[in-house]
């Protein structure tokens, strides 16, 4: 029998029913869920097919010939679970728009240059201690057509797996400071208490002389524990 | 215990496609004679081509220790497809199943769904069946098709599919 993960704290998340960001109006359920406790197949541990990491893939900026252009970051933190427990061997996989604020994907129609020496994909796995780290450089913001002057803040998207297929988790981080969070309908969909969570802090330890700013980030998924429930779960 | 507190999700957005799929990442199971292929679809019936369907399933036997994963974008008319093979019952009393995670530009947080099979006797027994109103009890359960299973995802609408809290 697979260990039960910890249901409270889940008021973290976004309603998906938000319609300050428009695009939830037509894909967001209006039955309510059917609860499930401690599922046996989603408590189950996804092994992913998508090959070892190599060693090149957390660092973004040596994927290409050259350099890319923008400011060089690291981004680095631990991955926890809601016990505090950091979860090592995580797969951590990131993606992002390059320092004009334009993603390497066809779709992307922005107006801003891509950079021949930049993807934006990285993927890492955190070690004993949970940590992971990515080399980088800072994403730009982009315009969106969500309503008028929607500018997305620079955010770097992350994808973490967890324990089980319950505790799978797809975010965003943004940067500190950044004045386009409190006009950001993604980032505000999230309470007001959660939404700093998001935030990386500036961090002079993460930072390297003469070449690099550091951030750091922690990610939270849920973790083991049987007997919590919500409010008003039974 | 109190707990840390959690990350709160964030959508996929419109761009992970340079990203997140791989190749092979469609293939739960190399050589798998299953295939189930189906639809994204939005509260207006059209097709959500920035979705990404994710699935967890347990083999041949029932064994979940192998942990089968497969991923797939959606095409742009909102069509996915995996190779893999029919799950076993996990447990007694189970109804064998796949579990699916569905990501899309628009969706705050990921959803759950299951696929069931049509026409398996174990079905009528299973546990997580048994929780699903009657009437839409149907959206869990894949199609025959010519080529293998149809299961169609319904974000919204009349025939919205079944989504559970996990």
């Amino acid at each position: 029998m697979a260990t039960p993960l910890r249901r409270d704290g889940r008021d973290a998340h976004p309603d998906r029913d938000h319609p300050a960001y428009r695009s939830t109006a037509l894909r967001h359920p209006k039955q309510p869920l059917v609860p499930l406790h401690d599922p046996e197949t989603e408590l189950a541990r996804p092994f992913l097919g998508a090959g070892p990491v190599a060693p090149l893939d957390h660092d973004l900026t040596a994927q290409h010939d050259g350099p890319p252009l923008g400011e060089r970051i690291v981004v680095t933190g631990r991955v926890l679970d809601g016990n505090g427990t950091p979860l090592a061997g995580q797969l951590v996989e990131v993606w992002q728009a390059n320092a004009s604020g334009r993603y390497a994907q066809a779709e992307d129609r922005h107006d801003a240059p891509l950079d021949p020496n930049f993807t934006g994909v990285g993927r890492c796995l955190t070690d004993a201690a949970g940590v992971y780290r990515f080399v980088t450089v800072k994403p730009g913001p982009y315009p969106w057509r969500n309503h008028d002057k929607a500018w997305r803040p620079s955010h770097i998207h992350f994808s973490l797996f967890g324990t089980a297929f319950a505790s799978r988790l797809i975010t965003q981080m943004y940067f500190p400071g950044d004045p386009l969070l409190p006009y950001d309908p993604v980032m505000q969909s999230v309470n007001p208490g959660a939404r700093e969570r998001m935030v990386a802090s500036f961090d002079l330890e993460a930072t390297v002389d003469q070449w690099a700013t550091g951030y750091r980030w922690d990610i939270v998924l849920r973790g083991p524990g049987a007997a919590l429930f919500e409010e008003g779960e039974g | 215990m109190p707990g840390q507190a959690l990350t709160p999700a964030q959508t996929v957005g419109p761009f992970y496609g340079f990203a997140l799929p791989y190749p092979g990442g469609p293939v739960v199971v190399e050589g798998g004679e299953l295939r189930l292929s189906g639809a994204v679809l939005d509260g207006a019936g059209d097709p959500v081509p920035d979705a990404l369907v994710e699935v967890l399933q347990a083999d041949v036997r029932g064994r979940l220790d192998s942990g089968l994963f497969g991923r797939c974008p959606t095409a742009p008319e909102g069509r996915f497809a995996f190779t893999t093979v029919r799950p076993g019952p996990t447990a007694d009393g189970c109804a064998p199943h796949l579990a699916v995670i569905v990501h899309a530009r628009g969706l705050l947080l990921h959803l759950h769904t299951r696929v069931y099979f049509p026409g398996e006797p174990l079905n009528a027994a299973d546990p997580v069946l048994a929780k699903v109103p009657d009437a839409r009890r149907g959206t869990l359960i894949a199609a025959e098709a010519e080529d293998g299973y149809r299961f169609d995802i319904r974000l919204q609408g009349p025939d919205e599919t079944v989504f559970f809290d996990v």
